[in-house]
């Protein structure tokens, strides 16, 4: 596979074949691309739900991954436009940092892990953990989130226009969670909010940006009720 | 770790591909489980027959001892699976505890084969000859061991009653515990390891009346710790994942089949896998497909 040395015009899509080249094939190419980079469009054929597919990627360029992905897929990204069309493995967007991640079916656990930045968009579902320890992401579930989901999570906005399953924001730090279905149960420390000006602004923002059909009144929001941050000594025999 | 790979055809005009499908998939779990391998097949039933599958040592005569026992045999390298007439069963099985002390009985059913074995898993498959096996579903795993040692009693699957069988991923935390009721309750166990228990816990269940989903919830209130179970019977396969669901599982449904891997890419040649409907199994739920014997 001759990625570097096939003459591309601009915006014309590099096309990968990831079960003909392989991963470091694929994932040395597309980190060795400059932020200038004419190659601003690339298409990975066969993914075959191979793990650690685009990981790493610091160029503004948009990669179309073209079926089911394993394991921590645009895991790092800091900057591309990924879009999955398929389902995602666990971890899809681990520790984003910028950029856009959009995955067309659904994702399996712990969907954006970590991650400080950028929009990732799962127009299916999420399983358990989704959005675990979240640091300044936004997260756009159009179906439903599995439980546990935004298990201490620091900050960002998790927006599920579905259910979300138990123990939602268990040991959450200042992270919102927008929800419109039911929720099945609420994690320690985790209690609705008011809906705030600011916080319908914002939800409002991410809908569009996700390209969501849901208006901001059906939703509630929740956030932290901070009574996990310090020791209280009243709460000693519960340690 | 471990990888796990199931397939419960619902066309059957794929039966002669089975046995090829499942090598495929656990190849490719091998990344997951290097360490021993081991399928259940469910094959064609041969009424009035009871089929055993044994485990020798290597070069063991398997011919003569099915000409000692007046019984077909059917040879796969260290296994073989004899058929054996049900109303000799009893003789026939106590002729092998007298006769051939060197020989593990490893399962038995109406239509399941089971084999397993250390070493990686296209080696293992090869071994046995899996791919020319055909049958209505199968069973798989590829192994990492983690709870007990490496060795050919702690690869998967463990069977404890006619054509059950049990693979698991995870471990259990409280099956030291079970295994000493089951014990009581008259179940009995070859091997310290956990997913025995797990495997003898739904045997018992079934042994009391309960019907395989029956026994798949019971499991859920009375098994600690982590795991994805896939269990089959004569005419069923069944998935369990425990609450906190850790251990990956991916389902795929068309109309041809049912088929579990441990991750997306060990189905990923299946025919209309593109087409199929892709899930992931929700945590503590029972899933369970049956079809006529």
């Amino acid at each position: 596979m001759r990625v570097a040395a096939a003459p591309v015009a601009v915006n014309e899509p590099v096309v990968f074949d990831l079960a003909a080249a392989g991963l470091r094939a694929l994932n040395a190419a597309l980190a060795g691309l400059t932020a200038t980079t004419n190659q601003t469009v690339w298409r990975v054929k066969n993914p075959r739900g191979e793990h650690a597919i685009a990981v790493g990627v610091t160029a503004p360029v948009c990669i179309f991954v073209d079926g089911p992905v394993g394991y921590y897929c645009a895991g790092m990204n800091d900057g591309a436009d990924i879009t999955i069309m398929g389902n995602a493995g666990p971890g899809v967007a681990e520790n984003m940092m910028s950029g856009f991640v959009r995955v067309t079916g659904d994702a399996s656990q712990a969907a954006g892990a970590s991650a400080h930045g950028g929009l990732l968009v799962i127009e299916g579902n999420a399983s358990a953990r989704c959005g675990i320890s979240m640091k300044g992401v936004d997260i756009v579930v159009k179906g439903f989130v599995g439980h546990m989901s935004a298990f201490m999570a620091q900050s960002g906005n998790l927006v599920v226009l579905g259910d979300a399953g138990e123990a939602l924001g268990d040991s959450l730090y200042e992270a919102r969670i927008f929800v419109r279905g039911r929720v099945a149960s609420l994690g320690a420390d985790c209690e609705e909010r008011p809906m705030t000006d600011e916080a319908a602004a914002i939800l409002a923002g991410l809908l569009r940006r996700a390209d969501a059909r849901a208006e901001v009144g059906d939703f509630k929001v929740y956030g932290s009720a901070r009574k996990l941050y310090n020791f209280h000594v009243d709460h000693a025999g519960h340690y | 770790m471990c990888g796990i790979a199931g397939l419960f055809l619902k066309n059957r005009a794929l039966e002669p591909e089975l046995g090829a499908m499942t090598a495929a998939m656990l190849s490719v779990l091998t990344s997951r489980g290097p360490d021993s391998a081991g399928f259940a097949v469910y094959g064609q039933a041969m009424p009035g027959f009871l089929k055993i599958s044994l485990r020798g040592a290597e070069n063991f005569d398997f011919g003569a001892m099915a000409a000692a026992l007046d019984v077909d045999v059917s040879v796969h390298d260290d296994h073989a699976v004899i058929a054996v007439p049900l109303e000799r069963e009893a003789r026939v099985r106590a002729l092998l505890v007298q006769r051939f002390p060197e020989v593990a009985v490893v399962a038995s059913g109406a239509r399941m084969e089971l084999f397993k074995g250390v070493g990686q898993p296209d080696e293992v498959s090869k071994r046995f000859g899996l791919v020319g096996m055909t049958g209505s579903h199968a069973i798989g795993h590829t192994r990492m061991a983690t709870e007990s040692a490496v060795t050919i009693a702690g690869a998967h699957p463990f069977s404890t009653g006619a054509d059950q069988c049990l693979v698991h991923n995870g471990s259990l935390s409280n099956h030291n515990d079970i295994r000493r009721k089951l014990i009581k309750e008259g179940m009995r166990f070859e091997t310290q390891n956990d997913t025995e228990v797990a495997a003898g816990f739904l045997s018992w269940q079934l042994r009391e009346g309960a019907k395989l989903d029956e026994a798949l919830g019971a499991a859920l209130d009375t098994l600690d710790g982590f795991y994805t179970f896939v269990v089959g019977t004569e005419t069923g396969f069944g998935v369990l994942r425990d609450p906190v669901a850790c251990k990956p599982a991916v389902m795929a449904e068309t109309d041809d089949y049912v088929a579990f891997g441990s991750e997306y890419r060990a189905m990923a040649d299946l025919p209309g896998i593109a087409d199929a409907h892709l899930f992931e199994p929700e945590p503590a739920r029972v899933y369970f497909w049956e079809r006529a014997a």
